[in-house]
C-alpha cells in the first residue's frame, strides 16, 4: 500500500479535492461517486481525507444544536419586542 | 396565493395573523428561531454584544417589515436574510477594508491540497464533544475568510439548504457549493492539527499501560 501510494503522483487526487464536500452529502452523481471509491481503494491519502471530512462535518452539527440562547439574552429581547406575556 | 405556494404556513405559521400584527403569532416565530439567529450571530462575530444587537435588530426589523413580506420564501430564510445583512454590516464597520460577500472566490488557487493527514476518526466519543474541543471549533471558524465562513454557518450550523442558502445571500447554488467545500476542506485541515495531536497522545498512553501491564 506505501509504495503504492509514495508511485502515484496525486494528480486525480487534486482532481477530486472539489467534489468531496458533495460526495459527503451524498449529493454526487452516480459516476463520480464511482470513481471516488474506486481511487479510495488505492488511495490511503484520500481515503482519509474523505473520512476526516465527513466527521469535520458530523462534529459541528453534533455540538451545535446543544448550544441555545442564554436567557438574560432572551429576557431583553422579549421585552424590546413588547411580548414578554408569552416568555415561554 | 394558494396553501402550496405558502412556505410559511408550511413551518406551521399563520401569514395572515403574522399580517394582521398578533403578537402572540410572532412571538411564536421569535421562539422557534431567536435560538439560531444568535447561534448565527455570535459565530459570525465573536461578540456576545454584537451578537445580541443582530438578535435585536432582526426581530424588531421582521417585525416592522412583516407585511411586506409574502410569504414565497420560508420566515426562516427571511430572517437568516436580515441577520446575515445586519453581522456583515457590523463586520464592514469593523473592518472597512473587507472583500464583498459576492466577490467571486471560484479561482484557481482556491483549492488548497490536504496537508495534514492524519486519521482522527477513531477517537472516543468524548473527546469530540469535550470543553475544549468546542473552544477549537469555535476559533477554526474564526480563521475562515468571512465569505466562507458565512457559507459554512448557513449551511452546517444554521441547517439551511444550498437553496436557502444561495436565496439568503444573494448567489447562485453553485457558488454556494464552491464556497462550502472550501470553508469544509480548511476546517478539516484546522481540525486535523488539533484532533492529529490528540490521537498521539492517546496511542503514546497505550503503549505506555501495555508496557505496564507486560511488566
Amino acid at each position: 500500500m506505501t509504495q503504492k501510494m509514495n508511485r502515484h503522483d496525486h494528480k486525480n487526487c487534486r482532481k477530486l479535492l472539489g467534489s468531496l464536500s458533495d460526495y459527503v452529502d451524498g449529493e454526487l452523481g452516480e459516476e463520480l461517486c464511482s470513481v471516488i471509491e474506486t481511487h479510495m481503494t488505492d488511495c490511503e491519502d484520500c481515503r482519509i481525507v474523505v473520512d476526516t471530512l465527513r466527521k469535520t462535518v458530523d462534529i459541528y452539527h453534533m455540538t451545535s444544536e446543544v448550544e441555545t440562547l442564554p436567557g438574560d439574552i432572551k429576557e431583553r429581547l422579549y421585552k424590546t419586542l413588547d411580548i414578554e406575556a408569552y416568555l415561554g | 396565493m394558494n396553501d402550496i405556494d405558502n412556505k410559511v404556513e408550511l413551518e406551521g405559521f399563520s401569514l395572515e395573523l403574522l399580517h394582521e400584527g398578533n403578537h402572540e403569532e410572532f412571538s411564536r416565530v421569535v421562539e422557534t428561531y431567536s435560538n439560531k439567529v444568535y447561534r448565527l450571530a455570535t459565530k459570525m462575530l465573536n461578540n456576545q454584544l454584537d451578537a445580541e444587537d443582530v438578535l435585536q435588530e432582526t426581530f424588531i426589523k421582521a417585525y416592522r417589515g412583516i407585511k411586506t413580506f409574502d410569504g414565497r420564501s420560508k420566515i426562516s430564510t427571511w430572517l437568516f436574510r436580515i441577520a446575515t445583512n445586519e453581522a456583515l454590516m457590523i463586520l464592514r464597520r469593523k473592518q472597512p477594508n473587507l472583500l464583498s460577500i459576492d466577490e467571486p472566490v471560484e479561482t484557481e488557487e482556491g483549492e488548497k491540497e490536504p496537508i495534514q493527514i492524519v486519521d482522527w476518526c477513531c477517537l472516543p466519543e468524548n473527546e469530540y464533544l469535550s470543553d475544549e474541543t468546542r473552544v477549537r471549533l469555535n476559533a477554526a471558524v474564526l480563521t475562515l475568510p468571512d465569505n466562507l465562513r458565512v457559507v459554512f454557518l448557513l449551511r452546517d450550523i444554521s441547517d439551511l439548504s444550498t437553496h436557502e442558502a444561495a436565496e439568503v445571500l444573494g448567489l447562485s447554488d453553485t457558488a454556494v457549493k464552491t464556497r462550502l467545500s472550501r470553508a469544509r476542506l480548511r476546517l478539516r485541515e484546522e481540525l486535523s492539527g488539533y484532533f492529529g495531536e490528540r490521537v498521539r497522545i492517546m496511542r503514546e498512553t497505550l503503549g505506555k499501560q501495555s508496557n505496564e501491564i507486560s511488566i
